[in-house]
């Protein structure tokens, strides 16, 4: 919800501040006024609109408009072709490509940051570290209670993101199947499916039966992350920059952006500046991790 | 002069036809799409799959049994909330109370059915659901009751507007006939003023029903959303995954045309099947109970 209500004022602030940009130098930057599209995963959607906010700031004859609603949301709107550019914290399908060189879309990857995903329980919970196996077998159901993985004699409430989630396909894929691709293990039936991740940080926070996975840039300080570990007998180790990019954090993605074909002009002005250091610094600012 | 007035009465008169046709028309446009979009959806997946336990749709699993539960443990229980509660509420304002006070609990009563859904739902996930945890000891607040308890607060307003709008119609003479006969107050409402009133109170019922069962955003938020087949009797108290949640949350994701697009749209059908039923039953119950009561006065 909280973060909707971001998007909404985001874009409410951008229009506003395209308003004031226009009444200013309304005779200069109408007919030079270029507008970049831009669409798609809910995980990226605060990085894209600081990005936008700091970007139109530098050029003010650029509007850049940014919504989320989800990577499959936004890489259909690009497949429809009503955006420049498409947001997805999950790699765009086959099929999806398939789709889209049938309207005659060619759809290109552009890496734009990393992030991890951090599992987190309630601060009242004792458990402090897991191996991808204990969670894997957690959300699967296989394992129900949480002293079965060194906790305190309570039922495991599991939490998850809608399937439309690029989060949650990722999780489903890394760490319930554990990277292979043959595994056809499910989350079990009684997961609950929260439609958005502040639904899933406010039950962490009041219940001390709970497990969720969110993007790092998006846990509250209050919530414990858990330290994670490749396999049992391994190292144990939380999500931070550093360890995203040396790669002992074992759930940590790729963010992309994607364009039909090749980028130019102003969208591969903007494209470039995102690889920039100065937009990379706002990634980490956000509790992402830098593409470089 | 004569000629304009029936030329306008003959326009008005078809205005007005027109536009009571005009509710059939959408209805009937209504399901004819539904259809078109849903139907495919028998085709494309096996009914075996259809009727199967498990949804989960990015895997082509299409198991509709848990959310059609889901929808219905919800249902019954805000039901059973929200029926008792604004019949209560409507006996109360059109018979008990006393003047003044109906003027203050009526509009108060109208003000909580503007109440938007989604505040609703603000205050079942921060109050509601930590409460109903702690208090009865669940794994999660984030229930099938927790949804009925706000779906029950959703469906009062509508029960007892319509449900006090059926009493206060019933002649004043029916009353004042039971008191002279010496019944008490009680008396008077249990056996003569609620059965008077009964063809308008069962339709408050239906139409709370309806309210329930079609509501979307507060059982989104507080329900859990977890696809377990709902039918032993502690489900109320466990996690249940809804039809209209299911749609809302997967409706803006899901590929033009694709058998995840049909199979939603057939969920739609169910709903709009199940809402029909509801109403058929309601009238023909409505129907009967007035052919009782006319053989009576007759």
């Amino acid at each position: 919800m909280k973060r909707v209500l971001t998007v909404f004022l985001g874009v409410s602030f951008l229009i506003i501040s395209c308003g004031s940009v226009d009444a200013s130098t309304a005779a200069a930057s109408d007919s030079s006024a270029k507008y970049i599209e831009n669409k798609g995963s809910d995980t990226i959607v605060n990085l894209a609109l600081a990005w936008a906010e700091k970007y139109q700031a530098e050029h003010p004859d650029i509007r850049i408009s940014v919504t989320g609603g989800g990577s499959g949301t936004g890489i259909a709107a690009l497949v429809n072709g009503t955006v420049d550019i498409a947001n997805a914290s999950r790699k765009i399908k086959d099929e999806e490509i398939a789709e889209a060189k049938s309207k005659g879309i060619n759809p290109v990857e552009h890496i734009i940051a990393r992030d991890a995903i951090a599992v987190i329980v309630n601060p009242k919970n004792p458990v402090n570290q897991l191996t991808l196996q204990q969670i894997s077998d957690i959300y699967s159901g296989k394992t129900s209670n949480w002293s079965e993985v060194g906790g305190e004699d309570r039922p495991i409430v599991k939490l998850s993101r809608e399937t439309n989630s690029g989060t949650h396909v990722y999780f489903l894929e890394t760490v319930l199947r554990l990277g292979n691709k043959d595994d056809k293990t499910l989350f079990s039936m009684d997961t609950l499916l929260l439609p958005s991740s502040e639904g899933i940080v406010s039950e962490v926070r009041s219940n001390p039966n709970a497990v969720g996975y969110d993007g790092l840039g998006y846990v509250p300080e209050d919530l414990k992350t858990l330290a994670i570990a490749k396999e049992a007998g391994g190292m144990y180790v939380l999500p931070s920059i550093q360890t995203v990019n040396d790669k002992t954090y074992a759930i940590a993605r790729d963010l992309y952006m994607y364009t039909d074909g090749e980028p130019s002009g102003v969208i591969k002005e903007y494209l470039d500046w995102i690889l920039s250091n100065e937009a990379q610094q706002i990634v980490a600012d956000l509790g992402f991790v830098p593409a470089k | 002069m004569e000629k304009s007035l029936t030329w306008r009465e003959f326009v008005i008169t078809r205005l007005i036809q027109a536009s009571g046709y005009s509710a059939i028309i959408f209805v009937l446009l209504i399901f004819f799409f539904l259809i078109r979009e849903g139907l495919p959806a028998l085709v494309e997946v096996k009914i075996s799959s259809l009727l199967s336990v498990r949804w989960y749709p990015i895997e082509g699993y299409f198991g509709l049994l848990p959310l059609i539960t889901g929808s219905l443990i919800v249902t019954l229980g805000a039901t059973l909330i929200a029926v008792p509660l604004g019949i209560g509420t409507a006996v109360y304002i059109s018979e008990i109370a006393p003047r003044w006070m109906r003027e203050i609990l009526k509009p108060l009563v109208e003000l909580l059915g503007g109440l938007p859904s989604v505040v609703l739902g603000f205050l079942g996930i921060l109050i509601v659901s930590p409460f109903l945890r702690v208090l009865l000891d669940l794994p999660t607040g984030l229930t099938a009751f927790s949804g009925s308890l706000l779906l029950g607060a959703i469906a009062v307003p509508t029960v007892v507007s319509v449900a006090e709008d059926a009493l206060d119609s019933v002649p004043r003479a029916y009353r004042e006939g039971a008191w002279a006969l010496g019944a008490t107050p009680w008396q008077t409402i249990w056996r003569v003023t609620l059965p008077a009133a009964r063809s308008g109170v069962l339709t408050a019922i239906m139409l709370g029903i309806g309210r329930a069962i079609g509501e979307t955003m507060t059982v989104m938020m507080v329900t859990g959303n977890a696809p377990v087949l709902a039918i032993k009797l502690g489900s109320l108290f466990s996690p249940v995954r809804t039809m209209t949640a299911t749609i809302a949350a997967e409706m803006g994701e899901v590929a033009n045309g694709s058998s995840h697009y049909h199979v939603l749209f057939f969920i739609g059908m169910v709903l709009f099947l199940i809402s029909l039923v509801v109403n058929i039953i309601a009238s023909s119950v409505v129907f009967r109970a007035k052919k009782r009561a006319e053989r009576i006065l007759s």
